[in-house]
């Protein structure tokens, strides 16, 4: 899967939970966008749209703190 | 599209009614009185395996899918929702394990956990927190490659017998989460007795006072305590919840059939006047509309889908409001034996409150439930938008 087709889909799952544009690289949790439940429903998107697993060691703002991050980390993972 | 139970669920079905009428719902109404919930029940729960429903059948449990736990939950609420709590707080410290704790972790508790050798509980509200629970007030603070803790943890269910606890405090000033084991030094819990409801649950407060664990019991990671291990817990938690409200409406419903066959007021028996069929008709609909949101939330959980946390808490809201209906109908219809300990509706009421408390109270749920509906209400304005530029 290409970078971009992952943003696209990872963009399109966000626009559910937050409803202004979020620029790729700015913070949703800082910015007060997101709620606990968005944490959750973030982790099952990510296993169930890319057949991967997110861990105990994965656990790392800095891994969904922006759109760019999370695409970063599900192309890690990948 | 299928709303039907396979054939392997209505076995299993079979079974774990039998086990329940059997082994539970007759002594239930004693347990209550005797606000305990005795030790061979808990281990005939383990012996047939029911502690390790969710569990993975490779680490010693069951590796029943949602809607077998489900129906588990569902009977095990018909006869008692003391008991039914001990099914949804070990669960959700499996939950939690299984999600969110190391390979060690999961090595060491999940057998245990399996097999009710470990008895799990939830520790998360406390004498000052509950809704907010972010803001809980037990302390952890690492100190030589150990965490000592600090607090009091308040209505903790099992508490009482429970000798793995699922703990969370603050760690650095962020929501964490551990794994706190009964014989550790500074442990220690007292229990909470003249309950409204859940008498046999075992209900206890928690003390902490410089309790050390080593630092592997962290549960995650600092930080994600409460946004990524609570909230898989609690989604299993009112996935129990809202199954058990289920069992406990159609032990409420079968009690006034029951009740309404026998009785004679007027000359009739009750079943034959039109205000009493309203109640009954009321609760046979509302406990089919609840069945389908729980098989509903049970079907997005076994695929995964991110939307099961939302239907999940719908389910929940949901049948933990039909269920206190139910039970005060219930009452209604048996008058003034409805009040006496001779019949067992008077503890499905005061149980049917707690489902309406536990888990994320309906205010709670209500807050969530209309935010989503305004989330989908942008959406659906954006994508109409975005028809209209195409």
């Amino acid at each position: 899967m290409i970078p971009n087709e992952i943003l696209e889909k990872t963009k399109s799952f966000m626009a559910q939970f937050i409803n202004v544009n979020v620029a790729d690289d700015e913070d949703i949790f800082a910015s007060g966008l997101v709620n606990s439940l968005f944490a959750m429903q973030l982790v099952l998107f990510i296993e169930k749209e890319f057949s991967i697993k997110v861990e105990n060691e994965d656990l790392d703002y800095d891994n969904f703190r922006t759109l760019n991050a999370i695409v970063g980390f599900i192309e890690r993972k990948i | 599209m299928e709303i039907e139970l396979t054939p392997q669920q209505v076995q299993e079905q079979a079974l774990f009614r039998a086990f329940v009428s059997e082994e539970i719902a007759p002594y239930a109404d004693q347990y209550d009185q005797a606000e305990c919930m005795p030790n061979e029940v808990i281990k005939k729960l383990a012996e047939i395996g029911y502690l390790g429903a969710i569990i993975p059948k490779e680490q010693g449990g069951q590796g029943m899918d949602a809607i077998t736990f489900g129906l588990l939950c569902e009977e095990v609420g018909r006869a008692s929702a003391s008991l039914l709590s001990l099914l949804t707080v070990h669960g959700m410290v499996c939950q939690a394990i299984m999600k969110w704790g190391s390979a060690s972790q999961k090595t060491n508790w999940l057998p245990k956990l399996a097999t009710g050798e470990t008895i799990g509980a939830f520790g998360l509200t406390e004498p000052n927190v509950g809704s907010d629970a972010k803001s809980v007030e037990t302390a952890a603070v690492l100190s030589n490659n150990s965490y000592v803790l600090n607090g009091e943890k308040k209505w903790i269910s099992f508490g009482q017998v429970a000798n793995l606890f699922l703990i969370f405090a603050q760690c650095d000033g962020k929501p964490t989460a551990f794994l706190v084991e009964r014989e550790r030094t500074g442990f220690s819990t007292e229990p909470l007795k003249g309950l409204l409801g859940f008498r046999s649950a075992m209900i206890a407060k928690v003390f902490m006072n410089e309790c050390r664990i080593p630092a592997e019991n962290l549960l995650g990671r600092v930080g994600f305590g409460f946004s990524h291990v609570a909230s898989t817990a609690l989604d299993h938690g009112r996935y129990c919840v809202a199954w058990g409200c289920l069992g406990l409406g159609q032990a409420c419903l079968n009690a006034c059939l029951s009740y309404t066959s026998e009785r004679k007021q007027f000359g009739s028996f009750l079943k034959g006047h039109q205000l009493i069929q309203q109640m009954i008709a009321e609760m046979i609909t509302n406990l089919k509309a609840a069945r389908l949101l729980c098989y509903h939330a049970g079907y997005l959980k076994d695929k995964g889908s991110p939307s099961l946390i939302m239907e999940t808490s719908i389910a929940k809201y949901f049948t933990s409001r039909m269920v206190s209906k139910i039970a005060d109908d219930a009452v209604q219809i048996h008058g003034a034996n409805g009040c006496s300990s001779d019949y067992p509706v008077q503890r499905y009421l005061r149980d049917a409150k707690i489902m309406e408390i536990i888990e994320g109270s309906t205010q709670m749920q209500q807050i969530i439930i209309a935010k989503y509906g305004y989330q989908n209400l942008v959406l659906e304005k954006r994508k109409a938008k975005q028809k209209e530029k195409a």
